[in-house]
């Protein structure tokens, strides 16, 4: 299995990769980690005849502290987020999903950015950005904008950002003394995708929920919010009938695929399963 | 079924790498992956090409310092890059207790998935010097063993985990007053 013959074009600044995109036409891709998108184009699931390689553009590399904000450069790779501080004491749910995201060695390689801007709805940061109200920067022809997450995942593998315009930076905001973070995800196999996968922010006061995000992947064609469980919480103290009352709110959340495999109602009841146990341990911490 | 046949004429691209120490010059098209360019350019064959889409592990080598998969990323993006495989680790004798202690414990039957499997062990090893036998199974999630010698691949890497973490308090100690 091998790509189909492209071009190859290795930009250094966000202008020039811009620039050259903008004169390729539609049959161009971007490359960063490239560790979902080598197999995509092995698989001639994909076959551009031309590749715009971002890995050396150093304004999308580096997590700086920004106001109320941490920026996380795109071309972070998934072992930073393990190892980063900054990334531990202002972002920690993204810490906790990153030793989930595949293998050691894809680690190595696959970047934080490029894993947002693919959007698959299998993966854990899409949906951890979700959780925590990020704001994605995005740069384009027309300039810059700030996207939210709410508005950021549109459709399967479908994002806010426009073919030709590129994923600079995710913002989020610092996480707060008084929050709690839990994630966790089940799958058949260590690094595989997960059957159903949870992580969850919650903002508390004393022992009372006061704000909650709770995402969850792998249940949909985007990563999925799941308001009503976070309406079922908010304002309450966790026990044993609220986290009850936020699982049977689910059924309003998510509404998986069917398959052979994993049934959908084996899936929704999995994401109820994983639920209940991030709450019991958010609970626990109070 | 034939192949998709390419009409296009592909391009060829002069890249230098530092391969094993030494400095190389390759022309590559752009589609060809780091992988084929170790192997058929430069006959470095110990690298191997398995399911060539990141899932077996096969084709792990070191992009400056750290574990990579080898039909991940075309040979042209390592452009200006440091490479160093199984050849090159062998030959360096930093991997020689792991390779001693896969032979010593049959860690490996067809030995087809065993360069991979000591490039992430001697990752691994790199980073944690004591790991449990549940991280080197983390560690090793992204390697494929179709002969399912795994559990001789853990006690292989947790002994030479354990030797080293000897030798070195042996060392601590010798050097002591």
């Amino acid at each position: 299995m091998k790509a189909r013959a492209f071009s190859y074009f290795r930009a250094h600044t966000i202008g020039e990769a811009l620039e050259a995109h903008a004169g390729a036409g539609d049959d161009v891709r971007f490359i960063a980690g490239g560790q979902s998108l080598v197999p995509a184009l092995a698989l001639r699931l994909q076959a551009p005849r031309i590749l715009i390689d971002i890995n050396h553009i150093a304004e999308l590399r580096g997590i700086t502290r920004d106001g109320e904000w941490l920026r996380i450069g795109a071309l972070t790779r998934h072992c930073e987020m393990l190892t980063d501080p900054l990334i531990a004491e202002f972002a920690p749910l993204l810490r906790a999903a990153a030793p989930f995201v595949a293998h050691p060695a894809i680690r190595n390689r696959g970047t934080f950015g490029g894993s947002v801007a693919l959007a698959d709805p299998a993966s854990e940061f899409p949906a951890m950005v979700l959780a925590l109200d990020a704001e994605i920067e995005i740069a384009g022809a027309s300039g810059r904008r700030r996207v939210k997450a709410d508005d950021f995942f549109t459709d399967l593998f479908e994002t806010a950002i426009a073919p030709g315009e590129i994923l600079v930076a995710v913002h989020v905001p610092l996480f707060q003394a008084g929050q709690r973070i839990a994630f966790d995800e089940l799958a058949r196999r260590r690094g595989d995708y997960a059957l159903v996968g949870c992580g969850l922010l919650a903002t508390c006061q004393g022992d009372l929920i006061e704000r909650i995000g709770i995402s969850f992947f792998s249940v949909g064609d985007v990563p999925t919010r799941a308001r009503h469980a976070e309406t079922a919480l908010t304002g309450n103290r966790i026990d044993a009938a609220r986290i009850a009352a936020a699982q049977a709110a689910l059924d309003a959340d998510l509404a998986p695929a069917d398959s052979d495999d994993v049934p959908a109602a084996m899936r929704l009841h999995l994401a109820r399963v994983l639920l209940g146990r991030l709450l019991g341990r958010i609970g626990e911490a109070a | 079924m034939s192949p998709p046949v390419d009409i296009e004429t592909e391009e060829q691209v002069r890249i230098r790498l530092i391969v094993n120490g030494r400095k190389v010059a390759c022309d590559v098209a752009p589609r060809d992956t780091l992988v084929d360019c170790l192997r058929q350019q430069l006959e470095l064959t110990g690298t191997h090409a398995g399911c060539e889409m990141g899932a077996c592990g096969a084709c792990l080598v070191q992009l400056d310092g750290a574990a990579v998969h080898g039909c991940l990323m075309f040979a042209v993006q390592a452009d200006g890059a440091r490479i160093d495989t199984i050849e090159g680790l062998s030959e360096s004798g930093v991997i020689a207790d792991l390779q001693a202690e896969f032979h010593r414990r049959n860690a490996l039957q067809c030995g087809f998935c065993t360069p991979g499997m000591l490039i992430t062990a001697h990752e691994l090893l790199t980073h944690v010097a004591r790991p449990s036998r549940e991280t080197i199974r983390d560690a090793l999630s992204g390697n494929f063993c179709r002969c399912t010698g795994y559990e001789a691949i853990v006690d292989a890497i947790a002994a030479v985990a354990a030797a080293r973490a000897a030798t070195a308090s042996q060392g601590a100690e010798g050097s002591s007053p």
